[in-house]
């Protein structure tokens, strides 16, 4: 059997905001990936254990609150720390342009801002991914 | 990593890699299960199936809540479908099971069915023994939304749970063939809305009509899950069915088939491997010659036995 994409849909942090991760979630579904969403507000603990427990090889995270200089490199660290080292962390939302340098420097592997094509995040990680 | 190894020493990273061989079928996923099956038989496993939107997430994370306060672990395989038109798939249950996720005695795995149609993945039972290996004492299957003939789950589990929710159909549904023949229990979600009272008088009927009932009548219980309602009484239930079948020797005839049907599965899939290894590149010949009508299909594989069982 084919090793199949599995990809951890999440939202860190408190916005209620979930279209995004939805319409990136059915993309990546009709990619074919398996695609795992836990929802809303997920501590990035709760992330890290999730990616831990299905195993994905992508943990794909949204944000639109402006929390992400913190958020996203506790993800980074948090699932490293768990042993996941192959799995590709991405991230998405309104982010601006400035803070993305640093994003990128604590490991995250692209940062996808508003107007993002989905069919260049499915690119993104089909060239990037390590199965 | 000694995947089979530090999964039995506890590392929960080598569990979840376990589920991965299994069900991507690596190469070592045979030596895995090789290693982890003396190992296997201790956990009692809880299927939840039912229609979709029955609320099947939100009551397996109230039962194994409930499991958690009583001092019991907990592993969970959550089953979602999987697209038959690109192989995607979306695993939402998890989102039902948030207060579980940072608790280390309870385990969650989502799997897509990958095409199976039972309503569980062919791939779930190698996985709930992955979990019983791990030391799990309670491993709750929760199946995909099923419609009406979806019954894999009563191969897989000890006890079936049954899930229903009232406003789905007229009694005749009740008397149906499929899912309400494998409930060991029922229970009835959203149990506030109108029309629960209902659904119970129809399950009971459809239970008077059984005539190959045993001495077992399934409980059912009213439930609203979301508000944790009613859950004392369903898992009262499980407990009853579990000590019922445990005394009278049914658990054991499940375990038995169980294994039985198992080694059969195992064996066949280990034929049908073999039958492609040994015919690749023939059969377009053999397709070739059946069309000419210079062979028959039955000579065919008669001849083809007697090669593979060489």
């Amino acid at each position: 059997m084919e090793k199949k994409i599995r990809v951890l849909v999440a939202k860190p942090g408190l916005d209620g905001h979930d279209r995004g991760a939805k319409v990136i979630a059915r993309a990546l579904r009709d990619a074919g990936f398996e695609v795992i969403y836990t929802g809303l507000r997920q501590t990035p603990e709760q992330i890290a254990e999730a990616a831990l427990q299905e195993d994905v090889n992508v943990v794909a995270m949204s944000i639109l609150s402006g929390a992400h200089p913190h958020l996203f490199p506790k993800v980074v660290e948090l699932v490293r720390g768990k042993g996941l080292t192959d799995a590709l962390i991405i991230g998405g939302g309104v982010i601006p342009e400035g803070d993305i340098p640093a994003l990128k420097e604590a490991g995250v592997a692209e940062v996808f801002t508003p107007g993002t094509n989905t069919a260049d995040v499915v690119e993104f990680i089909k060239n990037n991914v390590k199965l | 990593m000694d995947i089979a190894k530090e999964l039995l020493a506890g590392n929960r990273l080598a569990l979840s890699k376990a589920i991965t061989a299994i069900e991507n079928e690596y190469e070592e996923a045979t030596d895995i299960m090789r290693q982890l099956y003396p190992h296997t038989g201790h956990a009692y496993v809880l299927g939840i199936t039912g229609p979709p939107g029955a609320g099947k997430s939100t009551m397996t994370e109230k039962v194994a809540k409930a499991y958690r306060d009583q001092g019991k672990t907990v592993g969970i395989i959550a089953v979602d479908p999987t697209s038959p038109f690109t192989g995607g798939a979306i695993l939402g249950d998890r989102i039902r099971m948030n207060s579980l996720t940072l608790d280390e005695g309870v385990f969650i795995r989502s799997m897509g069915t990958r095409g199976s149609l039972g309503g569980l993945s062919h791939k779930t039972a190698d996985a709930v023994k992955a979990l019983d290996a791990f030391g799990k004492d309670i491993i709750i299957v929760e199946t995909v939304g099923v419609g009406q003939s979806e019954v894999d789950i009563v191969k897989a589990a000890d006890t079936t749970v049954v899930v229903l929710i009232p406003g789905m159909g007229d009694d005749i549904q009740a008397i149906k063939a499929g899912i309400l023949e494998i409930g060991d229990l029922f229970t009835v979600n959203k149990s506030d809305l109108d029309g629960a009272d209902k659904l119970v008088k129809e399950i009971n009927m459809m239970l008077d009509l059984d005539s190959l009932m045993t001495d077992w009548r399934p409980p059912i219980s009213k439930v609203v899950a979301s508000r944790g309602e009613g859950i004392d009484l369903l898992l009262a239930d499980v407990e009853k069915h579990r000590s019922y079948i445990e005394g009278n020797g049914e658990l054991n005839r499940r375990r038995t088939k169980r294994a039985k049907d198992e080694l059969l599965d195992i064996l066949s899939a280990g034929i049908e491997k073999r039958i492609k290894e040994k015919t690749e590149g023939r059969m377009d010949g053999f397709v070739e010659s059946l069309k000419k009508r210079e062979t028959d299909p039955y000579s065919l594989v008669s001849d083809l036995m007697g090669e593979m069982l060489k």
